[in-house]
């Protein structure tokens, strides 16, 4: 993360109109689809309480789970990895497109890939990825970043998209803005790298012990296209995407369509197990992928986040992500989840604003359908920035402190209050600069009578 | 009934007449009002912000003070909403004011008038931490007088946040400006809410605007007779 952290890349977002407009509109609609779609189920709060206890489960017993998984997919077939971090998953990756003598390889939307700059690392090996998901693809054909876990190009709007098409995928054709037209132009650009990929990549919404199946959600067909076509499919898979049992899926595919694209069930669920012969790829490998997904379990409090299905639920009804949008929170996580995940997966000193980029309103704990409360989090981070990030003698928490001390006695506190009336002491002068507040809105003036004062005044009366 | 008042830091230092109209009101209803004057923070601003140990001090504190208390009101649903969350020991006795005279009062019109056109924000901590649900409409709906219209978005957070106004202030300013839209298109004169930071956020900002709204707390309106 830029040192300058959340607050400067915030304001620079802020500042584009046109991306607030997008980012607006976006988000209201998919908001407005989920709340009908979640009020609809007389049963939200208690699917909402199953998803959170099979997530908890999964990850208070997950070396057992992984281990389950490992076994049932070998069974099945299938060749398990395990990659410590990104650089191990890339490595793996690599080696399985060169021994298949593939310069290229078809991706499904993946955000773990996204995590590990996969891309970037098949880049540097001689082997191009290629993004078969439409958002996916706009923001790889613009040398763009994501900004949103469902829909990562909704910073950009139609006619930007056309003008990107003309420029790349449909060179020398004319478009026009027409949704339809923009997805027949990426389709016709999609289908011929479909038939002659010889390896797929994906990421996977769900693992599941019990069986060895690996579940990939997805709204566009593309993401079947890579699961079945390609000779070889190579899935990474974050150790915290493992689900105990095969009933599991029950909940969870009831919770994430409607958390995150707002429709009871989305347009294509792909479910395999291992390889079968005449069906699809004849070689599977499930690459499992820690990359500081351990380092998150070890905190008590901040280990819930991994329960996480990205959904993006939290980022849609975020006041600040729906004004900001995701570039200002430098992660392929934005959001309230972003905010809590970045910071543990890559160190509290890598991310120390992310934190505090949260008003704590607690839109994101309501809508999550798996129940992390992202406020406590967040909270808890804070504190843990405080004390392992920022120098003893930060002047905030100096002044932090000194009101502490202040709040600690009626006689220091009552002084404090007077001292506050001319303007003075620690009461005054609130921790951290006061530019930011009257750029926009008036000081209240202390008044002459404190309420204590007031109260006495009339006891004595 | 005896009832003890947590007035918070925050109305006593800066807005003390919050505290004088939780007094009048309760006292019009027949009750006694005794005020601990051992009391300041409840520690939020530190548990809020990055200072766990301080933040918990106060609030251990908080609970020594009001230890005795039978019933303890507070005219500030965030620190409600606090003090519920680290200081079990008088957990079930704190209420947040709407709360106290809707469940533990029983009283919807407390006999006020107030005969202004008002807007409501539901405050994100009433809401989504207290669930206060209703009660602050169904105690203003029975104000004689009072013109009560609806807020666009109402349950939006105006980007107060406590430091994160100062902190990421530029984010809390585009948050507050939405905020600032929507309360001007109900031509509300008075923006009112149960918690007087957001109400100091929205309303310092009126104020610089020279909006002609003022912001109010329920609590005056409740205790008003105009």
């Amino acid at each position: 993360m830029s040192r300058a952290g959340f607050p400067a890349a915030a304001a620079a977002s802020l500042s584009n109109a046109q991306l607030r407009r997008n980012l607006g509109k976006a988000t209201t609609t998919i908001r407005t689809k989920r709340g009908r779609v979640v009020d609809e189920l007389d049963d939200w709060a208690a699917l909402r309480d199953a998803g959170a206890a099979i997530k908890a489960r999964a990850l208070a017993t997950l070396p057992e789970q992984l281990e389950r998984l490992e076994a049932a997919v070998a069974d099945a077939g299938g060749v398990v990895h395990w990659a410590r971090d990104g650089i191990e998953a890339n490595a793996i990756v690599a080696r399985i497109a060169r021994e298949h003598g593939a310069d290229s390889v078809v991706k499904v939307k993946s955000l773990a890939s996204d995590e590990i700059k996969m891309n970037e690392a098949l880049a540097a090996q001689g082997i191009r990825a290629i993004e078969t998901d439409l958002a996916e693809l706009i923001v790889q054909l613009g040398h763009d970043r994501q900004s949103h876990i469902l829909v990562p190009a909704i910073h950009r709007n139609r006619a930007e998209i056309r003008r990107l098409f003309e420029r790349t995928i449909a060179a020398g054709t004319a478009l026009s803005d027409d949704p339809p037209v923009l997805a027949e132009a990426a389709r016709r650009h999609l289908r011929r790298e479909f038939l002659s990929a010889r390896v797929a990549v994906s990421g996977a919404n769900f693992g599941v012990a019990e069986t060895g199946a690996i579940c990939v959600v997805e709204s566009e067909g593309n993401g079947r296209m890579c699961l079945t076509l390609p000779e070889v499919l190579v899935t990474v898979m974050g150790i915290e995407k493992v689900i105990p049992e095969w009933r599991d899926l029950e909940v969870m595919l009831q919770l994430l369509p409607r958390s995150s694209t707002g429709e009871r069930m989305n347009p294509y669920t792909s479910v395999w197990t291992g390889v079968r012969e005449g069906d699809g790829p004849r070689e599977f490998h499930l690459v499992l992928l820690d990359n500081g997904r351990t380092d998150v379990l070890a905190d008590e409090v901040g280990r819930q986040a991994l329960r996480c299905i990205r959904c993006s639920a939290c980022l849609n009804v975020c006041p600040v992500y729906s004004r900001v949008g995701g570039h200002a929170y430098e992660s392929v996580y934005p959001g309230p989840i972003g905010a809590i995940l970045t910071p543990m997966l890559r160190g509290l000193d890598e991310a120390p604003s992310l934190p505090w980029a949260s008003s704590l309103c607690g839109a994101c704990y309501e809508a999550c359908p798996v129940k992390i409360d992202i406020p406590s989090v967040l909270v808890h981070l804070r504190d843990r920035v405080t004390r392992e990030v920022k120098p003893a003698h930060d002047p905030e928490g100096v002044a932090m402190r000194t009101v502490a001390r202040v709040f600690g006695g009626r006689r220091r506190y009552e002084a404090a209050q007077r001292l506050a009336r001319l303007g003075q002491g620690p009461l005054a002068k609130a921790p951290g600069p006061l530019s930011g507040w009257t750029a926009m809105r008036e000081l209240p003036r202390v008044p002459e009578q404190s309420f204590r004062e007031w109260w006495r005044e009339r006891g004595a009366r | 009934m005896r009832v003890s008042l947590f007035i918070t830091c925050f109305n006593d230092t800066l807005f003390p007449n919050v505290g004088r109209a939780v007094v009048e009101l309760l006292e019009r209803l027949g009750h006694t009002v005794a005020f601990p004057e051992e009391q300041t923070c409840c520690g939020q601003m530190h548990l809020n912000s990055g200072y766990a140990p301080e933040g918990r001090r106060l609030a251990e504190r908080f609970e020594r003070v009001f230890a005795d208390a039978e019933v303890v009101v507070s005219p500030s649903a965030s620190c409600v909403a606090m003090v519920r969350e680290h200081c079990p020991a008088v957990r079930e006795r704190v209420f947040e004011l709407t709360e106290l005279l809707v469940d533990v009062l029983g009283v919807e019109d407390v006999g006020a008038s107030f005969p202004h056109r008002v807007t409501l924000h539901p405050t994100c901590h009433s809401l989504r931490l207290l669930h206060v649900g209703d009660r602050p409409l169904r105690l203003l709906r029975a104000v004689h007088g009072i013109d009560l219209v609806e807020l666009d978005e109402a349950a939006e957070c105006c980007g107060f946040g406590g430091t994160f106004a100062v902190k990421n202030a530029d984010t809390s300013m585009a948050m507050l400006s939405d905020k600032l839209r929507r309360v001007l298109d109900t031509r509300a004169e008075v923006c009112t809410a149960l918690d007087t930071s957001c109400l100091m956020h929205i309303g310092g900002a009126l104020l610089r605007q020279r909006a002609g709204v003022r912001t109010v707390h329920v609590a005056e309106i409740l205790a008003a007779q105009e």
